[in-house]
């Protein structure tokens, strides 16, 4: 894939396009209202969900709070299990740890099952360069791997494309990268599996490597967990020699038995199931069963300044459900690849400035692609405050060089009312010439009045009425 | 009772209507009304757009001032949740601003909470004969937790129908400088949030915060869709010998 | 490599500042203010009835009927060839027709030719309609029970348990896992769920009694 995020316009800019796309809305609107009531439906089942929110978000913090000795246990338990752990403090020193492991084994191809933490190191491009193919498994990133296109949904990568557009990539692209398309391949989601399944399955079949991410890591026992619905997964876990997973250090959970809670919240929010068809779970290597080399390579890539900021932290209890980019009313109009991220909608909005610095233009808008609604909190299976922290992110860019105008603007307004008087000296002008109120405003001010009517300019304010009625000195203090 | 009246800058700028309905009301059901006139802003779109520092300046002034009343009535959703939700967190651990919100947010009231819960009224004798449907506002629905509450005064109404909204959970896209920022979006929100609204062949929409209203209402006005956008408080104020004007 | 691992453990530690020193993990509470179980039905019943909301085709036969309901099965679907592990009961498929094809190591390929496989399981969970798999006894490896297109899984009542806070504790993490809540399947398209993608398209599943 040589797609890639760098260079995209600003969240303002590329929702402009999105928004004025009407496939795009149309496609986003179907799916994102599906998923949201599927979830709704399960969620509704468990009279007890909001105890295990709390327990989910509670495990997370402790984890969190004590990560560097959840990441020794962990490590000590993959290692005396027979897998090897790596460290990696970037994402060029992972890939180069994943690309020296592929290497050695003499393989120039790798299947791949569906993984967050692979494609924010964009690992693809990487092993690439290093002359070795990487073939994506799960359906979504299976089309847009053919269309050379980027992700825009964290559990639906493909969340953008109808089944129109699916079968077109198909038809046009599956040669290229293997089995090509069945002659007269109909648009049938059913159909398309079929294709997909068909293209991929030889390939599963022979593959000698895999690479992987990992839902879950257990400290106490060293496992990984990875949750799917295809079997892509437990193909790529299961039949090649080596397996290499790259795990982010924000995925360990305590022990065994916390799992109870995270296997409830995670299916229920993400697709909207009871369970997912496939959990696969697996500590090390077991002998004469699936890889007989495994390795782990835990990835910080930013995250330790992610855990350093004491309101930005909670970020990293995330489990990628994608809730709250289904309930997301931006999302639902703009789509993933406005936030410019392999992490869209509001977790991506908080994310992605943690992750990468609020320095870039993109970065920088991020913070403030949303209208604070609150919707995505109240939805999160970990209670993540995403209002809260996008709030906190929108203090340190408003700090910042590009803000000069908008500072003094924003300290001229507090001026105005940190004052009776001067208010009400405002409010009276303004009243004065209210007959003056153009229909459409210059400058900042077009962006409310090109789709809306502004309202009216009362003959006086509240204020001024009070006093009138109330008559000198009667309510005032 | 004595209700400590908080207008908020926009209403007292823009839409008096609302608080003289307010007043009106309250004085209708038997109670004091003060206004302090100190009062200004709580500082909710510089705490929303980054800019802390201005937010706690207005904040102080805001504590300073209902720092002796019994209740405060807010009558704008996401200015009472920015002072009940947001004003907690806002200054220094310990700090006088810390101790102050902490004392004063749990006496700050959304119009329907002061009603129901404390004066203990669903039915205001009001009179209001027209059809209305109801948007819950974000910060009602999820901050203040308004619940049913809204829609058990409305129902009391004489006169009045009270039609569903599709979709009604869902944010009209005004969040404030998002809709400066954010343009694109916001009216796009928007438009659908109207076009939902115009579907339910109400004549009027009403909230309990006039900024969600502003928006909406100004799409509505631009697609020439004919429904009016009208506080709650001043459905509650209408009577028969004095109703509202929409 | 090991210079990383200083480094991040590093990072961690000083990212971590704002803890308290004398903190220790199991200082941080963890509410389980959540079910053991959330009812729904009596517990076989309801493992049925949440399998075969997932598709699955579920049969509810006496424990002396299980060779006879698996013969019934293979017929239909008219699997002559089926893998087995190498342990499952002899009386299993004592009266079916297909033959079986014991797993010792057979090479992929191979398992790619059968009509299906059939095994047993470690823990079924009611109210996710899950079953999980151990690669202990009647299982076999993982890859047994993946190749395969039709998988007839055999589950005694005893081992169905309410839900995943029962299951965990009779499961042991050492060993491979795998869970199974239907066919495999697929929603990327449209949001769509489709049954049957790379894993086994079909499902079967026979509770003893």
């Amino acid at each position: 894939m040589s797609a890639t995020f760098v260079g995209m316009p600003a969240f303002p800019e590329a929702a402009r396009a999105a928004t004025g796309d009407a496939q795009l809305r149309h496609n986003l609107r179907r799916a994102t209202h599906t998923i949201r009531d599927k979830r709704a439906a399960v969620v509704g089942e468990l009279d007890d969900w909001a105890g295990l929110r709390a327990a989910g978000k509670a495990v997370k913090d402790r984890t969190l709070r004590h990560l560097d000795v959840y990441l020794e246990r962990f490590e000590a338990a993959v290692t005396a299990a027979g897998g090897q752990v790596h460290w990696a403090a970037d994402a060029a020193e992972a890939n180069r740890v994943v690309t020296d492991l592929v290497l050695a084994t003499g393989e120039r191809d790798v299947v791949k099952v569906k993984s967050m933490a692979t494609q924010e190191i964009e690992l693809n491009q990487a092993l690439a360069e290093a002359g070795i193919t990487a073939y994506e498994t799960d359906l979504a990133e299976l089309i847009v791997q053919l269309s050379d296109d980027l992700p825009s949904h964290i559990l639906v990568p493909a969340i953008h494309r109808n089944r129109a557009e699916i079968r077109e990539i198909f038809r046009d692209r599956m040669a290229a990268w293997g089995a090509p398309a069945p002659d007269g391949l109909g648009d049938d989601p059913r159909a398309l599996a079929e294709a997909a399944r068909v293209h991929l399955r030889e390939r599963f079949l022979r593959t000698r490597v895999a690479v992987s991410g990992a839902n879950f890591a257990v400290a106490d026992t060293g496992t990984l967990v990875v949750l799917e619905s295809e079997g892509n997964g437990r193909m790529c876990l299961t039949l090649p020699d080596t397996l290499i997973s790259v795990v982010g250090i924000e995925k360990l959970v305590p022990t065994w038995s916390d799992l109870e809670v995270f296997l409830q919240l995670l299916p229920r929010s993400s697709t909207g199931e009871r369970m997912n068809p496939y959990t696969s779970t697996w500590t090390g290597v077991t002998p004469g069963d699936g890889p007989q080399e495994v390795h782990v390579v835990l990835l910080d890539n930013g995250r330790t300044d992610v855990l350093a900021d004491t309101v930005g932290r909670q970020a990293l209890r995330c489990i990628r459900c994608s809730a709250c980019l289904n309930i997301c009313p931006v999302y639902e109009r703009t789509g993933g690849h406005a936030y410019g991220s392999v992490y869209p909608g509001p977790i991506g909005a908080i994310l992605t400035p943690q992750l990468r610095g609020t320095g870039g233009a993109v970065e920088a808008a991020l913070p403030f692609a949303s209208s604070l609604c609150g919707a995505c909190y109240e939805v999160c299976p970990v209670a993540i405050d995403i209002p809260e922290v996008l709030v906190h992110l929108r203090e340190e860019v408003a700090g910042g060089a590009g803000h000069r105008a908008e500072r003094a603007a924003m300290g001229a307004a507090g001026w105005v009312l940190g004052d009776r008087r001067r208010l009400d000296a405002a409010q009276r002008a303004a009243s004065a010439a209210r007959s003056l109120a153009p229909r459409h405003l210059p400058g900042p001010g077009a962006a409310w009045t090109d789709t809306r009517d502004l309202p009216e300019i009362p003959e006086e304010s509240f204020r001024s009425w009070w006093r009138r009625r109330s008559g000198p000195g009667e309510g005032a203090r | 009772m004595r209700i400590a009246l908080f207008i908020t800058c926009l209403n007292d700028t823009l839409f008096p209507r609302t608080g003289k309905a307010v007043v009106r009301l309250l004085e209708r059901l038997g109670h004091k009304v003060v206004f302090p006139e100190d009062q200004t802003c709580c500082g909710q779109m510089h705490y929303n757009t980054g800019y802390r520092r201005d937010a706690q300046r207005l904040a102080v002034r805001f504590v300073e001032t209902f720092a002796d009343a019994d209740a405060v009535l807010v009558p704008s959703g996401s200015c009472a949740a920015m002072v009940r939700d947001n004003y907690p967190r806002l200054g220094a651990p310990g700090s006088r601003l810390d101790r102050a919100a902490a004392e004063v947010a749990p006496r700050v009231l959304d119009l329907t909470e002061l009603l129901v819960d404390v004066l203990g009224v669903t039915d205001v004798g009001a009179y209001f004969p027209h059809t209305v449907t109801y948007h819950p506002t974000c910060h009602g629905l999820r901050l203040l937790g308004l619940g049913d509450r809204p829609y058990r005064l409305l129902r009391a109404v004489r006169g009045l129908e009270l039609v569903e909204l599709a979709g009604a959970r869902e944010c009209c896209g005004f969040g404030g400088t998002f809709a400066v920022k954010n343009p694109d979006v916001s009216a796009a929100m928007g438009a659908d949030k109207a076009r939902r609204v115009a579907d339910t062949g109400a004549e009027v929409l009403c909230a309990v915060d006039n900024s969600c209203l502003m928006h909406i209402g100004g799409t509505l006005e631009r697609a020439r869709a004919g429904v009016r956008v009208v506080h709650l408080a001043e459905i509650l104020a209408s009577t028969e010998e004095e109703p509202a004007r929409i | 490599m090991s210079g990383s691992r200083e480094r991040i453990l590093g990072r961690v530690r000083a990212a971590l500042a704002d803890v308290p020193a004398a903190e220790r993990p199991d200082d941080v509470a963890v509410p389980r203010d959540y079910a053991a179980a959330h009812g729904g039905g009596e517990r076989v019943a309801l493992f049925a009835e949440r399998v075969a909301d997932y598709r699955a085709v579920v049969h509810r036969v006496p424990a002396d009927g299980l060779a006879e309901a698996l013969a019934r099965a293979l017929a239909r679907r008219g699997a002559r060839r089926v893998a087995v592990p190498a342990d499952l009961p002899g009386d299993w498929l004592a009266a079916a027709d297909a033959v079986a094809v014991p797993d010792g190591a057979l090479p992929v390929a191979e398992l790619d030719a059968v009509d299906g496989v059939v095994t047993g399981c470690a823990v079924a969970i009611a109210e996710t309609g899950t079953i999980v798999l151990d690669a202990g006894a009647a299982q076999g490896r993982r890859v047994l029970t993946l190749v395969p297109d039709y998988h007839l899984c055999v589950v005694r009542a005893d081992q169905v348990v309410d839900a995943v806070p029962q299951a965990l504790p009779r499961l042991d993490p050492r060993r491979p896992l795998t869970w199974i809540s239907g066919p495999s399947a697929t929603s990327d398209i449209e949001l769509d769920r489709v049954e049957g993608v790379h894993g086994p398209r079909t499902l079967e599943v026979v509770i003893t009694e």
